[in-house]
């Protein structure tokens, strides 16, 4: 009798204080969200307590229809762009000399350490049409004229990309390091060439890693509208800013509330077809 | 037979690809401390070298607030989730339970919802409730992001740990208390300093949950430069934002210097 009582207190005592913190702050506001979307927005900008479903159904009205293209899109390129770059780049610091590793692997998480947003702030001065990239550019006679880099697609694209990459790296990083030498050398003995070796052995084996990286990319850049505010002109609509949006300057709870559901969904589908191939805990 | 010699050497060309991402990545980081030095007021070009702006800053009131807030919250919400989030794992690791795999899944969810969700979640929670936001509300929503990732570190140094040391202690005569303090705090403390450091590195780098938790008088150092950034920012901002960067790098460097001396005692 005592020794369960002392369990329970020991349970409650450790885990109890996650459990309550996670419920209230996490699962009670995710079914806020779920309840608002159900619910009409009134004049003032707040909630009225009707329940309607025609904040989902105005999902399919064809200027949404073109955000959500245009944000996937995005999130494609960018994760294609930090995939192509990235696993190179992955595989040369995994396959670097020993006693250079580790400091190879801290040069990379260095940036990873300071604000992304400072970070993009950094190339917003060096994107601008009297900033260094196009000095430099009119300097070595490239053009003659300053060109338009910042407030343009391929600006956010590549703020995206930067902000990202090491996201796609670490795990494909991890992929490479556990790679047992041994493998290679067989195909290698049985006559593989460099390039057979690594369609047919490498790339197979790191694949956990590609999609544990590609994750960790498509979900977070979904959500990053500030580099698309401070990189991005007016012209494009990306999903993250329309549901900002619909929070701040415009105030219809309900539709920002739907459109997160879709968010949601997109998260959950990627995360159902990533567990068919990885594991939970490789995402941490 | 010719054997393939697995190479561990440096190749130009990897050299050269390595060097020009590196500086892909450093370049922006360089730009911002650059222009902390430049004498023009403007962000656009490089006329002159001083330390003004360094001094200029402070004048600068709210600049220092952001600042202020954003220090504090990183600093009182790591402390919240390292404590939370050691006793969560310590729990997870001695206990079964009902619930247990429920909260195992549970803590993911912060991890892979984009912050987007989880951040206007919180905004329609407190707003519903009447709570308008201050630095608590951004406190407890950096708790809510960073401590799960406490817990999985924990756990995750708790896998590898031998319990016959935890019962050889309490058979040599130590209490609960003491085997705790004694045995498994000092092998699970290289677990507890790399989540902290996590859980620090997540509050600093936050914009988005940050953006729809701080009230007007709780705003952080990057939605500050946010605001500022279409009208056009000046030097100050860029020298407080490299003793942020200066001051964060010292930080983590320090840490994972004393987590690879306590992993070397072990």
């Amino acid at each position: 009798m005592i020794k369960s009582f002392k369990k329970h207190l020991g349970i409650f005592g450790t885990v109890g204080p996650t459990m309550l913190w996670l419920g209230v702050f996490l699962l009670i506001p995710l079914i806020y969200v779920i309840g608002i979307s159900f619910l009409t927005k009134n004049a003032y900008g707040g909630v009225d307590f009707t329940v309607t479903l025609s904040n989902y159904v105005s999902l399919f009205q064809s200027e949404y229809g073109k955000v959500f293209a245009d944000s996937l899109l995005l999130s494609l390129e960018t994760t294609v762009i930090c995939l192509l770059a990235g696993y190179p780049f992955a595989y040369i610091i995994a396959n670097a000399p020993k006693k250079w590793k580790p400091f190879l692997v801290l040069l990379l998480m260095l940036p990873f350490w300071t604000n992304s947003l400072i970070r993009t702030y950094g190339w917003n001065t060096l994107l601008r049409t009297e900033g260094i990239i196009n000095h430099f550019l009119q300097w070595i006679g490239v053009t003659d004229r300053p060109l338009e880099m910042l407030y343009t697609d391929g600006a956010v694209l590549l703020g995206m990309v930067y902000a990202l990459l090491p996201f796609t790296v670490l795990p494909i990083h991890t992929s490479i390091e556990k790679l047992d030498p041994s493998l290679l050398e067989a195909a290698g003995d049985l006559g593989a060439g460099k390039v057979h070796v690594f369609t047919r052995v490498v790339l197979p084996l790191t694949m956990p890693g590609i999609f544990a990286g590609s994750i960790q990319t498509f979900i977070p850049s979904l959500g990053f509208f500030f580099i698309s505010d401070m990189m991005g002109g007016a012209k494009t609509m990306y999903i993250g800013n329309l549901i900002k949006n619909q929070f701040l300057s415009a105030r219809n709870w309900p539709l920002g509330a739907v459109l997160s559901i879709v968010l949601i969904v997109i998260t959950l589908i990627l995360m159902r077809l990533y567990t068919r191939v990885g594991s939970l805990e490789d995402m941490a | 037979m010719k054997k393939q010699r697995r190479v561990h050497e440096f190749k130009p060309g990897s050299v050269f690809y390595a060097c020009l991402v590196y500086l892909f990545l450093y370049l922006p980081i360089f730009v911002v401390i650059a222009f902390s030095f430049n004498t023009s007021k403007m962000n656009i070009t490089f006329e002159g070298f001083t330390l003004e702006w360094y001094g200029r800053m402070f004048e600068n009131r709210q600049l220092m607030q952001s600042f202020f807030n954003t220090v504090i919250v990183a600093g009182v919400s790591t402390v919240l989730s390292v404590i939370i989030g050691t006793l969560c794992a310590l729990g997870l690791y001695k206990f079964e339970f009902k619930l247990k795999n429920v909260l195992s899944t549970s803590l993911y969810i912060p991890i892979v919802i984009p912050e987007l969700v989880f951040a206007i979640a919180l905004l329609i929670f407190f707003t519903s409730l009447n709570i308008s936001m201050n630095m608590a509300t951004l406190i407890i929503s950096h708790v809510t992001f960073s401590m799960p990732f406490v817990v999985i570190t924990v756990r995750a140094r708790l896998a590898g740990f031998d319990r016959s040391v935890e019962e050889a202690a309490r058979d040599l005569g130590a209490n609960e208390f003491r085997t705790f303090m004694r045995v498994t705090l000092p092998m699970i403390s290289p677990g507890v300093l790399s989540g902290g450091m996590l859980a620090l590195t997540m509050s600093l780098d936050d914009v988005v949950v940050s953006f729809f938790t701080a009230g007007p008088e709780s705003t952080t150092l990057p939605l500050k430069i946010l605001g500022m950034v279409r009208k056009g920012v000046s030097p100050d901002v860029n020298a407080l934002s490299t003793l942020m960067i200066v001051g964060t790098i010292v930080i983590l460097l320090t840490s994972t210097m004393i987590q690879g001396r306590l992993e070397r005692k072990m």
